[in-house]
């Protein structure tokens, strides 16, 4: 049995490749402590990412998503980040009429200097998700077999 | 209703330009109406306009692109026709829009759900206030504001936004008081975890028939829907509570800033999933960051398709 069993949560990570994930390696290079929830998943940009990645990761397991892009006006290709900001902002405030508490996804911008703010960002939002505990699971394909989990959770 | 007569000869008038008229005819009872494509002078006599045209009709015109098309447009369906213009999804000048004062349409499952089965339908009488339905031999009556749709409770825009024929009366300026979504409201005091359950609850119902997609006047992948695409295998076609919640979610997802809220998913429904609800809570927080609403004016911006460098009502995380 892993050592981190049931000490760890699972979040998932879309990083930018410009800055962002050169900022977690910066972060990495600089030996900052991170805590080890979350998995990475390089994107070409912020823009790239379909807010629907974010509640697909959810429903299949996910207890928080993390997305990052460069600054608003750092963008490699100019505007994509613009775009993603509106998007994530909609997704952001439609969670919780799904059931998923709004602070299981939040979306923020880190440059690839910004070693240390990354560090900040994913210990910060590592410990929000621990606060939260596990997001609600979909198990089985019928409904009661979630739902009934649910009651005998009560 | 009394201008359907003047609606008849305007669509007349206007037919030997076109290569089918859109608007309603009588169905299989005299409770329900059908849509009905006017292409010959003699179809033109079975048009009937009335609380029974439900269906949003704007849903033709994109397959019909290319052609020349009439359509008779409720209010709610003239907002469709308005945000499918704004998408350059149909062309303005293969259009001629037929508008009309409505005053309400019925929602069928209310109908069920007061009276039951009846069995034969064999007449429907709707006045202003009240319909009166004889079914086996026996007559029952209803108050017309307790079977009308939701949406026309709290209808803003009873006469079409836009139209190139009005027939009638308009009823008078839109009212632009907002939207107040007290459905909404009632079920945001829930717990997330009984949201959660809710969604799972009614979802379950789902049997994957696709009607909701078929019934929006804006879903217009048609067959590149990514409800069927394995590339990026978004759903499986496994019967799972899972896919079937992330259709919906991906449906309201893809309206963002489009959806008139018409409400054709949720009247298609066959198993009556309050499906509108999602999409409610899409424009509602549409409505408050970016002060927009769909389907008003032809000339604007989606506000996804555009972005501003300072974002006035978004607030970012501080971390």
């Amino acid at each position: 049995m892993p050592v981190l069993e049931g000490k760890e949560l699972r979040i998932v990570g879309f990083l930018c490749n410009w800055c962002s994930y050169g900022g977690a390696d910066t972060a990495g290079v600089g030996r900052f402590k991170q805590p080890t929830d979350l998995r990475i998943i390089k994107v070409p940009c912020s823009g790239r990412i379909d807010p629907l990645f974010v509640v697909k990761a959810l429903m299949n397991g996910a207890d928080g998503v993390l997305v990052s892009g460069c600054h608003p006006r750092d963008c490699h290709y100019a505007e994509g980040n613009f775009y993603a900001r509106r998007r994530l902002e909609i997704m952001h405030k439609f969670l919780p009429i799904l059931g998923y508490e709004p602070g299981r996804f939040e979306y923020t911008w880190v440059s690839a200097s910004e070693g240390q703010r990354w560090q900040q960002v994913v210990t910060s939002f590592t410990e929000q998700i621990h606060k939260l505990g596990p997001a609600p699971k979909i198990l089985g394909p019928e409904a009661s077999d979630t739902l009934g989990l649910m009651q005998a959770a009560l | 209703m009394k201008f359907q007569k003047e609606l008849k000869d305007s669509i007349r008038k206007a037919l030997p330009e076109l290569d089918v008229v859109i608007g309603w005819c009588g169905s299989f009872d005299p409770l329900h109406a059908t849509p009905h494509f006017i292409r010959r002078e003699e179809d033109i006599e079975k048009l009937e306009i009335g609380p029974l045209s439900v269906h949003n009709l704007a849903t033709y015109l994109p397959g019909l692109r290319g052609k020349k098309v009439g359509i008779v447009v409720k209010g709610c369906d003239s907002r469709s026709v308005i945000e499918l213009l704004q998408e350059k999804l149909i062309a303005r000048d293969d259009i001629t829009i037929f508008g009309f004062p409505c005053t309400g349409v019925v929602d069928q499952a209310k109908i069920k759900k007061a009276l039951g089965y009846v069995g034969n339908v064999e007449s429907c009488d709707m006045s202003d206030k009240s319909v009166v339905i004889v079914a086996a031999g026996k007559a029952h009556s209803l108050e017309l504001s307790d079977v009308l749709a939701d949406k026309c409770h709290s209808c803003r825009y009873p006469d079409a936004i836009i139209s190139d024929i009005f027939v009638g009366d308009k009823s008078g300026e839109a009212v632009p008081a907002p939207a107040d979504y007290e459905a909404l409201a009632t079920f945001e005091n829930l717990s997330l975890p009984d949201r959660f359950g809710f969604w799972l609850k009614e979802l379950d119902r789902c049997i994957r028939c696709y009607a909701c997609r078929s019934a929006c006047p804006l879903c217009v992948c048609r067959d590149h829907c990514a409800a069927e695409s394995r590339e990026p295998h978004w759903l499986s076609q496994e019967n799972n509570v899972r896919d079937k919640l992330m259709f919906q979610v991906i449906h309201a997802y893809h309206l963002a800033g489009r959806c008139t809220e018409c409400g054709e998913c949720q009247r298609a429904c066959p198993v009556d999933i309050p499906v509108l609800m999602l999409k409610q809570k899409m424009n509602k927080e549409i409505r408050d960051i970016f002060k927009y609403e769909a389907g008003v004016d032809p000339e604007e911006t989606p506000p996804l398709l555009s972005f501003k460098m300072e974002e006035e009502n978004i607030t970012e995380k501080d971390w």
